[in-house]
């Protein structure tokens, strides 16, 4: 289908009717899927909450109370209070924000950078291609866990203030992640700069610049949104174990991950499951939510990877 | 397929090489080593220890140093445990290789009978219901479903114990002792199999549906067989094929051990020790460990190729 919207275009109107019939015909089969409908609705939802929410809370200014700490929840703080009197609901939302924008953010990073890189190399092949791929080789042989704890040791080091830390994870998780995405882009490349369309360019003679922006990429941007989409999952999942283990985002910036710290403490872990498992539910929820969402993207964008 | 292999071995070769290297220059930058951690140490002692064990070399000589005493099978002595790190490995592998053994197995099972009764029922109620259990399983951080299992499990029902391989201070032997590990696995055993099952029973579902619109198993039913038969013997055997290539990825897991599991659990496997380690910068085990993962890493993939050209002729290598 895509090849088509590319390929078949004479003109530049043209080709924006096309495209637009073809993305208006996507999102009227996505609306057809309701799970996938309902995993919108949710991840949508959880956003407005955590970016919205705490503008409407009585305790968003974050204070502690020594006086209400460690309150199971009640009519007054619905998730309870933690061990310095402050509001966990409203901390669990304060805490999505960051967990929501490190997701978003490293995976556009990575996204981005796969992309440039994997276009880069399939499309030039030769040394670029060697360069690229061998530097993504190298990446992907070292296991990724014992790199983030490196990095998030280093970060440590580098006395990064807790609240500039978050960039740097979202920089970190980004840095792991390129490699697959970059593999993927380039297998595709090699396969769409053989196809008949690309012949026809290079008999019209354009420069490679149209080729790789005009014709290529345009051709990838479904598997690059469906695959983006997955990956903010992966990248939340990713943050929250780094942060769990005290190597990501740390307090006083709360993060879903650095909440569920909580459950080493032995006493808050038996006693006081208000504190960590909202946080954790949190993660499962919204992840959950865009991988269904993800997935009926995919049955619509790339249909070729349908069940 | 020789020269195939050579070339593949030498590029191995080559790519772990520069892993090792980037791994160690890694392991050095990180702040700290394992005797600044000492705090009942005086700064003269610290000097004197750091020359002995040749912490305060060039980092590049210290690459070297270790290269070669790798490459002969030397990973040198942990600095925290006063052991060859081969020896301490050989001590912890096998309790990481048993959770993954046995998660690996029940894995498998599940996804292959789940996979298989989803796809042939597609878009039933019950193939909804996998699939919705599917993005469930692969989308729950492990370490949240661990504390949650435990606090469960563990601490509200006293059904099953919290962490370890054994109850502390218990010395049972032969039967008793087995039956008290299988105790102590099973949570962690649980969590695993969870976690691995999403993305498998997903794999087999879409391969089997694949299998089941093709012609030869059309021609199955024309002929009569019985649908067990169909499903079981013609569809599942092509279905299983592509699976092959999986087996070299699951090398990694099967001897890496997890790090998050384990610790959770508070199961004395080789994540765990890579935990420990890394807090204490003990180098040597670090290093060891890292590359334990790389090699196996490769290894995998090597094999996974390799299997995939085996069990069907019709892939060029």
């Amino acid at each position: 289908m895509s090849s088509v919207s590319g390929a078949a275009a004479p003109g530049r109107g043209a080709k924006t009717a096309v495209k637009s019939s073809m993305w208006r015909q996507s999102v009227r089969l996505l609306l057809k899927n309701k799970l996938a409908i309902a995993g919108l609705v949710i991840v949508v939802l959880m956003f407005l909450a955590c970016f919205i929410g705490p503008m409407f809370s009585p305790y968003a200014d974050n204070k502690t109370n020594m006086r209400i700490m460690n309150r199971a929840p009640n009519l007054q703080h619905w998730l309870g209070t933690d061990k310095l009197g402050r509001d966990v609901l409203t901390r669990v939302l304060l805490a999505g924000r960051i967990s929501l924008t490190v997701g978003l953010a490293s995976m556009v990073l990575s996204v981005t950078l796969g992309t440039l890189l994997g276009a880069l190399s399939g499309f030039f092949r030769g040394v670029v291609d060697q360069v690229i791929m061998r530097v993504a080789d190298l990446l992907l042989t070292i296991p990724s866990l014992p790199l983030l704890f490196i990095f998030g040791a280093l970060l440590s080091d580098w006395k990064v203030p807790p609240e500039n830390r978050m960039y740097i994870v979202m920089l970190i998780l980004s840095l792991v992640n390129w490699p697959s995405m970059a593999r993927m882009i380039r297998g595709q490349m090699l396969s769409l700069r053989e196809r008949e369309f690309m012949q026809a360019t290079t008999v019209l003679g354009l420069n490679n610049k149209r080729k790789l922006f005009h014709h290529l990429l345009p051709n990838l941007i479904p598997l690059i949104i469906v695959i983006a989409t997955l990956n903010i999952g992966g990248a939340i999942l990713s943050e929250s174990v780094l942060s769990f283990f005290g190597l990501g985002v740390t307090a006083p910036t709360p993060t879903w991950g650095n909440m569920i710290d909580a459950a080493n403490n032995l006493i808050d872990f038996q006693e006081r499951p208000w504190l960590w498992m909202p946080p954790g539910l949190s993660i499962f929820i919204t992840v959950i939510a865009i991988n269904i969402f993800g997935d009926g993207l995919r049955d619509v964008l790339d249909p070729k990877q349908k069940r | 397929m020789g020269a195939y292999l050579s070339k593949r071995l030498s590029y191995i070769m080559i790519i772990l090489a520069a892993a090792s290297l980037m791994i160690f220059c890694l392991y050095a930058m990180t702040p700290g080593d394992f005797i600044s951690s000492n705090i009942k140490l005086s700064a003269e002692r610290k000097a004197e220890l750091r020359e002995i064990y040749g912490l305060n070399r060039p980092v590049l000589e210290r690459y070297w140093t270790w290269l070669t005493h790798a490459l002969r099978g030397d990973l040198g002595y942990s600095l925290a445990q006063q052991r060859p790190v081969l020896a301490l490995f050989n001590t912890y592998i096998w309790n990481s290789f048993l959770l993954a053994v046995v998660s690996t197995f029940f894995t498998w099972v599940i996804a292959v009978i789940v996979g298989v009764v989803a796809a042939y029922r597609q878009y039933s109620w019950f193939d909804t219901l996998v699939m919705i259990v599917i993005f469930g399983a692969m989308s729950i951080p492990s370490f949240f479903i661990g504390l949650f299992l435990i606090k469960i499990f563990a601490v509200d029902l006293h059904l099953l114990p919290p962490g370890g391989i054994t109850t502390t201070g218990s010395n049972a032997v032969g039967w008793a002792h087995v039956q008290e590990v299988i105790k102590h696995m099973t949570l962690p055993v649980a969590v695993m199999t969870l976690l691995g099952t999403g993305s498998l029973t997903r794999y087999f579902r879409s391969n089997m549906i694949d299998v089941i619109r093709q012609d030869y198993i059309r021609t199955a039913r024309a002929k009569g067989v019985k649908e067990s038969k169909v499903l079981f013997g013609h569809a599942l055997r092509n279905a299983m094929l592509p699976a092959i290539t999986l087996v070299g990825f699951e090398l990694p897991a099967l001897f890496g051990g997890s790090l998050i599991i384990e610790k959770i659990f508070n199961w004395p496997g080789i994540g765990q020790l890579y935990i420990q380690s890394f807090g204490q910068r003990d180098y040597p085990l670090l290093m060891g460990f890292t590359m334990l993962i790389a090699i196996l890493t490769v290894i995998g993939t090597l094999l996974s190729d390799v299997l995939y050209r085996i069990a069907d002729p019709r892939v060029k290598l």
